[in-house]
């Protein structure tokens, strides 16, 4: 057999059928379902007569629009506790486990996969969410899909799927203190664009890889669709193994065993052949910052918002003049003088305990700047708990931030947590779109450790220069 | 679904790259749970100040009032999953997007609802893009049987697109159904990979 990718493997592995004229079919091992992109889907079954195919294979929360308030309270939003009701009765209808909104596991739904032992290396994973990407981390193959598809996946547990091309991003070198790995994601989508990676599914791959701890991975696995792509994996070895191990659901006793030895042949094959390669020197990354309305859109935080000029492309100039009008930022302002009216720490690219622990030890003795408002939303109820009792949650309410409950939150702001017009926002989440945290809000992608340095000094700050206590 | 053979109506030029999905369909109205009744929010934060309509934008133009399909960027639709997107599309009244390349995940939404994306090149959208804006009621003919897309006015062009993805559309297919065809070989993969003992606790909480 020639050489395959890790993705290959993967791919070869979940083949139920090859019909002629037709995309193979792909049997999908776990599928992640939310309140938002579902409804439609049950509603489908329903119309059909067909039932969920593999509830167990099936595993549902509450993310999206649920308030990050303190979970007794009613939920105000009478349009978003319907979809969350809706939720509930097609779970209950149909036989899906669900971590409801009281449950101690309720999370982020690319939070809870992982932390539960749901999500394990060599998987196929789908979620009508884009940023199931996340759960490539793993060494699985997971990617976002929409409702139809969900419908599709419920009612057959399989997916036709065109075959996608392959990408290496091959990343040397250590990322400085103070670089983390979601400056390592946007520097690649400042290079590659936010099409660069369409079509592809990516792997991450060379020691600068090896180097992360998992939750940096998820991290740089989650902004794979920012750069287009259609999944990013990252082969498992032994960090991955070690955070698996012992989970609750992760396979246990002579079961563990056995997945071990295959996981242990997820790697790309010596010679494995990429449609595309890309090398990246970590070494040479400083912490970014977004000045646009896309993640493409990004500079170090030591550079200046990019002249007009600079761009070749009319297209890419206009959508500069664009971006900038829109972010209320003229050409040459120097990054490190931009001031910030908010900061939002969560969403399922950086909510994690790591996450949360490199923010509080910036803010630990510090005080949030008195004209910002700073908010920590942990990915799911078990960080939060972590968080708590480790003491990090007294860091950040010390230091004035606010400390919520789980759930995507100020990411996509379709919970009562939203920027209003014109309000700046240094965001550890993944998407600085027009509108994204709310109407006319206008936000900046970061690090954790950069969110929370730019809400004690009220602008933003270089990390790499922080006075800890 | 809806089926598409042959499409002929006025374009509308969107002259911007990397529109994403949450222009598109804003996340405000992702709460419905219903597929109807999204084309009114279409692109909603650009078309409306408060709840008022601005009308300066491109689709309220009077001349592009009748359009049913639009010319965009490169990379249309990329960001969110949400088929709202699609959905407020072609509840709007389109049946085709044409842009040089779009995001992935919107391009395999469109499919399952019935509207076509075509992709041209960066010249050919732009030429179309040029044509729309100078002429009043510019139309093209989108043809999936000829793969081609003309005015008849000088204009003309093939796309490609893959034989399964283009029979789907042209015969209307429920995928599901398709899917279907091969329980035996589903089912026999199922017992060949069982559902794992800790999975089968998750129910007992």
């Amino acid at each position: 057999m020639p050489p395959r990718t890790l993705f290959e493997k993967i791919w070869q592995a979940h083949v139920v059928a090859a019909p002629e004229g037709r995309s193979a079919l792909l049997y999908i091992d776990l599928h992640l379902v939310h309140e938002v992109t579902s409804p439609q889907a049950f509603d489908g079954l329903r119309a059909n007569g067909r039932p969920v195919r593999q509830p167990l294979r099936t595993v549902a929360t509450v993310d999206h629009n649920i308030p990050t308030t303190p979970r007794g309270l009613p939920i105000t939003d009478p349009i978003a506790a319907k979809q969350i009701e809706a939720l509930q009765k097609n779970c209950r209808e149909f036989g899906v486990p669900l971590f409801d909104i009281d449950s101690a596991e309720q999370g982020i739904v690319h939070v809870i996969g992982p932390e539960l032992g749901i999500t394990l290396p060599g998987m196929t994973i789908v979620c009508g969410d884009s940023h199931t990407s996340t759960h490539g981390a793993f060494g699985s193959l997971a990617f976002g899909i929409g409702t139809s598809e969900v419908e599709h996946v419920l009612a057959t547990q399989c997916l036709p799927q065109r075959k996608p091309k392959t990408m290496k991003i091959r990343v040397s070198g250590k990322l400085a203190e103070g670089v983390t790995s979601k400056d390592l994601a946007l520097g690649i989508i400042g290079r590659i664009g936010t099409d660069g990676a369409t079509g592809y599914v990516i792997e991450y791959a060379g020691d600068g890889v090896r180097e992360l701890s998992m939750e940096a991975r998820m991290t740089l696995c989650n902004m794979s669709i920012e750069a287009g792509a259609r999944a990013g994996l990252i082969a498992p070895d032994e960090t991955t193994f070690a955070y698996v191990n012992g989970r609750r659901f992760a396979p246990k006793g002579k079961e563990w065993e056995a997945a071990l030895a295959y996981w242990r042949t997820l790697a790309s094959d010596p010679g494995a052949e990429f449609d595309r390669v890309i090398e990246i020197d970590a070494a040479s990354l400083a912490p970014f910052v977004t000045w646009g309305t896309n993640p493409g859109m990004v500079v170090p935080v030591t550079a200046r918002v990019p002249e007009f000029k600079s761009f070749a492309q009319e297209a890419d100039r206009r959508a500069a003049e664009q971006a900038l009008a829109y972010m209320g930022l003229n050409p040459g302002t120097l990054i490190e003088t931009i001031a910030v009216d908010r900061v939002f720490i969560g969403s399922c690219t950086n909510s994690r305990i790591e996450d949360l622990r490199a923010a509080a030890r910036v803010a630990k003795g510090q005080h949030v700047n008195p004209r910002v408002r700073a908010m920590v939303v942990p990915g799911s109820q078990a960080i939060k708990r972590e968080a708590e009792e480790e003491g990090l949650h007294r860091i950040f309410l010390d230091a004035g931030f606010e400390w919520r409950e789980s759930g995507c939150s100020m990411c996509l702001g379709m919970n009562p947590d939203i920027l209003q017009p014109g309000e700046r926002c240094a965001s550890t989440s993944n998407r600085n779109f027009e509108g994204r945290q709310g109407r006319g809000g206008r936000t900046h992608l970061v690090s954790p450790m950069m969110a929370a340095a730019a809400a004690i000094a009220g602008h933003f700050t270089d990390i790499r220069n922080w006075k800890y206590e | 679904m809806q089926p598409f053979r042959k499409h002929t109506g006025v374009l509308v030029p969107l002259d911007k790259v990397n529109v994403d999905t949450d222009q598109i369909i804003p996340k405000q109205f992702l709460k419905r749970i219903e597929r109807t009744g999204f084309g009114e929010f279409l692109f909603y934060d650009w078309r409306f100040s408060g709840d008022k309509k601005n009308g300066d934008f491109v689709l309220d133009a009077p001349r592009y009032a009748r359009a049913s399909i639009l010319v965009a960027g490169k990379n249309f639709g990329c960001g969110s999953s949400r088929e709202h997107a699609v959905w407020a599309l072609a509840d709007f009244g389109f049946r085709v997007i044409i842009a040089s390349s779009f995001a992935d995940i919107f391009a395999n939404n469109s499919l399952k609802n019935g509207l076509l994306t075509v992709r041209l090149s960066e010249e050919q959208a732009a030429e179309i893009m040029r044509l729309s804006k100078e002429i009043e009621s510019y139309q093209l003919t989108v043809d999936l049987e000829a793969l081609r897309v003309e005015d008849g006015q000088g204009f003309a062009a093939t796309f490609a697109m893959d034989e399964f993805s283009r029979r789907c559309l042209l015969n209307g297919l429920d995928d599901i159904g398709l899917t279907l065809e091969h329980e035996a070989q589903i089912a026999a993969y199922e017992a060949e990979h069982p559902v794992r003992a800790e999975m089968k606790t998750i129910l007992m909480r």
